[in-house]
């Protein structure tokens, strides 16, 4: 992606609810949801367990799908979209990152790239993205035979080969600690600099919003604060 | 309840499907034991009673002419209890309403009573000894043609025209299964029996003071083969033809037949069935011990024993194999009552005596539960073996490492989701193989019971293609000179006519004999012809005889061996003859030889006793109107009906069977299909809710899921081919009597049918599977690990 108008909105969320109903019980996840996200923009979105940040993010990327208010991706209203509809945004437009790798065991790591290269459009070649996050050494290991750090990453090179719009990333790091938590994030971080890729990074660890250029907070599913981050550092200089 | 038994019944609720399609599976194992025993027991019981309450004889002869007091005589053999004679003979009849001549068996009642083999009135009265022209009908051959006593028949008695009355309606243990002389299949619109006094029977025959037949009871500790020697002797001066036991009786040999495939069928396929559901409980028992590990972890950590925990896994099983037992009681009652009902109207008995299979039931039952059992073991061993802190944590991810297979399937391009697929299989290859075993075990019972289509239509293209070319058969009262077969010609619409001759003989090879024909060859035959199994037409040489492997196999001779053959009627020679061929012929019992070396052999004149006719279809009727009136013919065979006859006694019998072992197969193809497939989507719920979250479509998902199941379906297929083919093989076996075998060849068409059943089968029990990958929730499945 090219990073020429750094101000075009990529996400837009208006007024997002989300309601759980377990039984008799109704949770509210997401209680009224405004935000935008632009191109090539690094934002870590903090906030207690349960205050909605995984919600959200499950619903930016097509993963779910909000009970009120809107979302749009670009001129694609999300909230509207058919499973086929988000299927294919998905495929086209998203990756993802979780706090489990979720690697296919029977698969390599340049196979599990290859299983989303195989289907993108404009994919970059598995080995080129596993250099990218630093495992070029590693590309014929399976999951089994790597550490957390190293399967963290082939999920990086994994959401990053078919040159996604929009990388969200939840609790990438949360998994593991913090020296190899933070070869992840320079993964993460060199992605969005060097190809533009919007990104969202949900933690629970308030260190890693240093790294971001916007950290947005939630709390009881609301925004409660959305600031610039002007003191912007590199991976390295974090420490938890 | 204890906490652990009611967590026992929570996760059988939650297995249910599961469990129903194991329990199904075991309780078709169960089902076939306790219905096919359960009918077995039945029909003994009663065969046993119907014998006893009418005094079935255990030995039978026949002779030409014998005066009366040889029966007297053959009382004083030591062994035997009783001694009975009678006047028996064929007749032609002519029954009003039917065009074709039908032809009967008279058998004469004694003034005093039968003492033997006691006729079971079921209607009307039995002849008045005074009445020349009274007689009692079989009761299926009476109900056919609405013949009620009042009714009046005509028939053909010793060259002479007569008219009969029907007095009343019989059943006897003699002919529980009645065969037309020289047919294969019982036929009673056209064959009957008469029973006359014996007086009107002795006229008609002009056999005052003398029988022709007789029947023997021996005492508890007879030796039946002494008897028979004796017996043998004492009418040869009489044209005796052999005598012989139970064992070689029409009627019972065929019941007894029935029996024996029965009994073959109760041994032979729930062993299949059982180690199916085995393997079945186990793959669904370690899926779920698995999935419990963290439980199991729990469970040890608050102080349960490894006993316990044991204890609690194998209950469950347990359970699963009660359910499959208990199923398979119930469907097993219900076979067997529709069984005892059908063969019970086939074979007419009169009453039966229900046997409800005790002891099968408790041998299915052993066997069912021991199967669940045996096949939980594995799993609970597995779940023993975890300490508790490491069983609390969720499983490694399962390692993968590239070996040799990964070279090839490397150097192939695949997609990887294809790749998954072959990875999936290599890693697990033991599951892989449970899957494959049980759809090619579904695909060889369905083979084996198509086979027997296959069989049976191979059977009638040999008899009534290859073999018996002719329309009509006439079995002539006498033998005749072969000028009767220019004669033949005359009747009306005859195209052609062969003679063929026949004689009952006892083959004899060392102490080993049996009562048998020999049937003359004529050359130039072209419509009766000899033809072994795989269609070949065989001309007996001018020297020998040829035998069907049954008959060779029972006298233990081989070709090249000299058989002793004493001719049974007039004029009684005794030949020598080498074996210079044995053929493969699945119903042949008789030997072989060429006409004119027989006849030189016995140095007698060319004769002829049966004549074969080609005959124009719109001349049947004509044809028929005229042997009515021609004396010089005791019988006739159509053979457009005896092959009607064949196929509807069979098509009955068969689709039946064979729609309980299709029901059967695709039980099996479905209970395995669909746990492996569920235990598939149980395993990788996360792998594949990670592929729709990276955009692959539901289709493309299912694909992994469809693929592996069904790559293992279509390499299963060939293994039950192959699987199927030696189960047919063994059912050959178990099936053979002595009176028949069941030709082996299976078609192309029943491969075909086999794969197509189960290919649709596995279909959709992994469509059904893969339709819960759409109710898969991508958020919180990404979410939950184990």
């Amino acid at each position: 992606m090219i990073q020429d108008t750094p101000t075009l909105p990529v996400f837009r969320a208006e007024g997002v609810t989300r309601v759980y109903q377990t039984g008799a019980v109704k949770v509210w996840a997401l209680r009224g949801v405004d935000l935008s996200l632009t191109e090539g923009e690094m934002v870590v979105l903090l906030g207690a367990s349960g205050s909605g940040k995984s919600t959200l993010v499950n619903i930016l990327g097509g993963l779910d799908l909000p009970s009120g208010g809107r979302v749009f991706f670009r001129d694609t209203e999300l909230s509207q979209a058919t499973d086929r509809q988000l299927t294919a945004f998905r495929r086209d437009h998203v990756g993802f990152v979780f706090q489990f790798y979720n690697l296919v065991p029977s698969l390599s790591a340049r196979e599990n790239v290859a299983l989303v290269t195989e289907i993108a459009r404009d994919p970059m070649p598995p080995e080129e993205a596993l250099e990218r996050v630093g495992l070029a050494h590693r590309m014929d290991h399976f999951p089994a035979e790597m550490s957390g750090g190293e399967q963290q990453r082939v999920a990086i090179a994994r959401a990053i080969a078919k040159r996604p719009d929009v990388l969200l990333c939840d609790e990438p790091t949360g998994a593991l600690d913090s020296k190899t938590g933070i070869q992840v994030l320079d993964a993460l971080y060199e992605v969005n600099r060097d190809l533009g890729t919007a990104t969202v990074l949900i933690t629970h660890n308030a260190s890693i919003q240093r790294i971001a250029h916007r950290v947005v907070v939630l709390a009881d599913g609301k925004v409660v604060r959305d600031d610039p981050n002007t003191d912007r550092v590199l991976p390295a200089q974090v420490s938890w | 309840m204890r906490a652990l038994d009611r967590k026992m019944l929570r996760d059988l609720r939650k297995i249910w499907a599961q469990v129903l399609a194991i329990a199904l599976v075991l309780g078709c194992g169960v089902m076939v034991l306790v219905g096919a025993q359960a009918t077995q027991a039945t029909l003994i019981q009663t065969q046993a009673a119907y014998y006893e309450r009418h005094r079935f004889a255990d030995v039978f002869a026949g002779a030409t002419r014998a005066p009366s007091d040889v029966v007297a005589a053959a009382a004083l053999i030591p062994g035997v209890a009783q001694a009975e004679g009678r006047i028996s003979f064929q007749a032609v009849l002519d029954i009003e309403g039917m065009a074709e001549p039908a032809s009967g068996r008279i058998l004469s009642l004694p003034a005093a009573g039968p003492a033997l083999n006691l006729p079971l009135l079921r209607h009307g009265r039995l002849p008045d000894p005074d009445r020349a022209d009274e007689v009692a009908l079989s009761e299926p051959f009476a109900e056919i043609h609405g013949l009620t006593p009042g009714s009046r028949l005509r028939g053909v008695l010793n060259g002479q025209m007569r008219d009969l009355t029907v007095t009343g309606w019989v059943l006897s243990p003699e002919f529980i299964y009645t065969m037309p002389p020289g047919a294969m299949m019982p036929d009673d619109r056209r064959y009957g029996l008469l029973w006359m006094n014996a007086a009107a029977a002795a006229a008609a025959m002009d056999m005052s003071g003398a029988v022709n037949d007789i029947a023997l009871r021996l005492t508890r500790d007879a030796d039946e083969r002494a008897v028979i020697a004796a017996l043998d002797q004492l009418l040869d001066p009489y044209g005796g033809t052999g005598a012989y036991g139970r064992a070689r009786q029409v009627s019972h040999a065929f019941l007894d037949g029935e029996l024996q495939q029965l009994g073959a069928m109760a041994a032979f396929m729930p062993p299949i069935f059982l180690i199916v559901a085995a393997f079945l409980v186990n793959m669904v028992l370690g899926r779920l011990i698995a999935l419990e590990r963290t439980q199991i972890g729990l469970l040890k950590a608050l102080g349960y024993g490894r006993a316990e925990i044991a204890g609690h896994y194998l209950k469950l099983a347990l359970l699963i194999g009660v359910i499959g037992v208990v199923v398979g009681w119930g469907f097993g009652w219900w076979i067997a009552d529709a069984m005892i009902g059908l063969y019970g109207d086939f074979f007419r008995f009169p009453f039966i005596i229900r046997d409800w299979g005790t002891h099968a039931l408790v041998v299915s039952a052993v066997l069912g539960l021991a199967t669940a059992v045996l096949g939980g073991l594995r799993a609970v061993w597995s779940s023993l073996k975890l300490p508790p802190a490491e069983a609390m944590q969720p499983p490694a991810p399962p390692s993968f490492a590239r070996g040799a297979a990964d070279r090839v399937l490397g150097a192939l391009h695949l997609r990887q989701t294809t790749m998954m697929i072959f990875r999936s299989i290599l890693r697990w290859p033991g599951r892989a193989a449970i899957t494959l075993f049980g759809v090619s075990a579904s695909v060889g019972v369905l083979v084996m019971s198509y086979f027997i289509f296959d069989a049976v239509e191979q059977l009638g293209d040999s008899v009534f293609q290859q073999a018996n070319r002719q329309q009509v058969t006439l079995m002539l009262a006498q033998a005749q000179p072969d000028a009767a077969v220019q004669d033949a010609l005359t009747l009306p619409g005859v195209l052609r006519a062969e003679g063929a001759f026949a004689m009952p003989v006892r083959g004899v090879n060392g102490h080993l004999s049996r009562l048998t024909a020999v049937q003359g060859h004529f050359p130039d035959a072209q419509l009766s012809r000899l033809v072994d199994d795989a269609g070949r037409v065989v001309t007996p040489g001018p020297h020998g005889v040829v035998l069907p492997e049954m008959l060779a196999h029972a006298l233990d001779i081989r070709a090249g061996d000299t058989l002793r053959l004493e001719m049974l009627a007039a004029p009684r020679s005794v030949l020598h003859l080498p074996v210079t061929e044995v053929i493969r012929q699945g119903m042949g019992q008789e030997a072989h030889i060429s006409a004119a070396a027989l006849f030189a052999a016995m140095d007698i004149a060319p004769q002829v006793n049966m004549i074969h006719l080609a005959v124009q279809s719109d001349r049947m009727a004509d044809l028929n109107a005229a042997i009515k009136e021609t004396p010089a013919v005791a019988g006739l065979s159509d053979w457009a009906e005896v092959r009607r006859q064949f196929d509807a006694t069979l098509s009955e019998n068969l689709l039946t069977m064979v729609g309980i072992y299709t029901v059967i197969g695709v039980l099996i193809a479905i209970g395995v299909v669909y746990n492996a497939a569920r235990i598939q989507l149980s395993e990788r719920s996360y792998e594949l809710a990670s592929l729709r979250v990276l955009g692959f479509s539901r289709a493309e998902v299912g694909y992994v899921l469809v693929g592996e199941m069904m790559l293992l379906t279509l390499l299963a297929i060939p293994l039950g081919w192959g699987l199927g083919y030696f189960l047919a093989m063994g059912l050959v076996g178990a099936m053979s009597t002595d009176m028949f075998q069941i030709p082996f060849h299976i078609t192309r068409r029943t491969f075909a049918l086999a794969a197509l059943a189960v290919f649709v089968a596995a279909t959709g029990s992994v469509l059904m599977v893969r339709r819960r990958l759409d109710k898969v929730n991508l958020a919180t499945a990404l979410k939950a690990r184990d």
